[in-house]
């Protein structure tokens, strides 16, 4: 069975969910608290949302600096599959597992609503199974979701399609390029501000999200199965 | 500080109040955070503590994608 690990820092509150929805596209999904120091032989990792330390200092400072994070950077730098959402996003930005950063909102204020984004590429663990160009409807629930990097990191991320999720008939933060996600070179990390945790189960109004989840077990399945 | 090519919502919105309160003249208004703290720096110089300063901003105190930073170091009792 897929091992995922989820990720808990003090003040993640989209862990349970998470987990749910990994549980749900058929992996075997585990927390590791950030205090530990190894994944439990993860075949892949989820930082979930949340306001991990209060979200003192920026989004995902502190966090960076747990005793969990070098082994995920590790983990990350051997190719394993890992997905950063919403706080997690801002986690592997501050990390610099994903280049850029995410800041205040343009408005402002908090958002806590859905939002309408398209799948710009396909070619990641967290969205093979999407149509390429599938248009989703997940929920935004941010303060600090405004992506931002200098210009040519931008003009790279749009050559080398590492654009993986952008807003579309609104861009709700005011993100450069109305980017909703981006992945790293290697394709294998991958942050996004919505919640596809929060749109994964018909109870919830919403199914798409569940394709993140399935995408990620079909794909280390395949790998598995080619491995063997 | 954030950045000066970096949109800075907050600073527009204490711009605009200064103005709606007739302080004329005002602009360019920026909103970033300062952080004081003390440095026990018993037998190392002014240099010493200014790179160690340096080095926390680089690491933790700032993100270098979106903010610069400045350190003003004042000798304590």
């Amino acid at each position: 069975m897929i091992r995922v690990a989820v990720i808990r820092f003090p003040g993640s509150n989209c862990d349970a969910d998470t987990l749910r929805a990994a549980e749900a596209a058929g992996a075997h999904a585990y927390y590791i608290w950030h205090r530990r120091d190894h994944l439990e032989d993860a075949d892949a990792v989820i930082i979930p949302g949340g306001f991990a330390y209060g979200d003192h200092l920026r989004a995902g400072a502190i966090a960076r600096f747990s005793p969990v994070m070098p082994a995920v950077e590790a983990f990350a730098r051997d190719g394993g599959p890992v997905l950063g959402i919403c706080n997690g996003f801002q986690v592997l930005c501050e990390a610099g597992l994903l280049p850029g950063a995410l800041v205040r909102n343009a408005g402002i204020t908090f958002l806590s609503r859905p939002v309408r984004v398209r799948v710009e590429s396909t070619d990641t663990p967290f969205t093979a199974q999407f149509e390429p160009g599938a248009i989703l409807r997940m929920p935004i629930a941010h303060g600090e979701g405004r992506y931002v990097a200098p210009s040519g990191v931008i003009d790279e991320l749009e050559a080398t399609q590492r654009v993986i999720l952008r807003y579309v008939g609104e861009n709700p933060n005011g993100s450069m390029q109305a980017i909703a996600g981006v992945s790293n070179q290697r394709r294998n990390v991958v942050g996004m501000m919505p919640h596809p945790e929060r749109s994964a189960f018909t109870h919830l109004g919403e199914t798409s999200g569940a394709l993140v989840f399935q995408s990620l077990t079909r794909s280390l399945e395949v790998f598995e199965g080619g491995a063997r | 500080m954030p950045r000066p090519t970096l949109l800075d919502p907050q600073g527009q919105t204490v711009e605009h109040a200064l103005e709606a309160l007739g302080f004329r003249g005002v602009g360019d208004v920026r909103v970033g955070k300062a952080l004081t703290f003390s440095l026990e720096g018993k037998g190392s110089s002014r240099e010493e503590a200014e790179q160690k300063v340096r080095q926390m901003c680089e690491r933790l105190l700032a993100n270098p994608v979106t903010e610069d930073f400045v350190i003003t170091l004042r000798e304590g009792a």
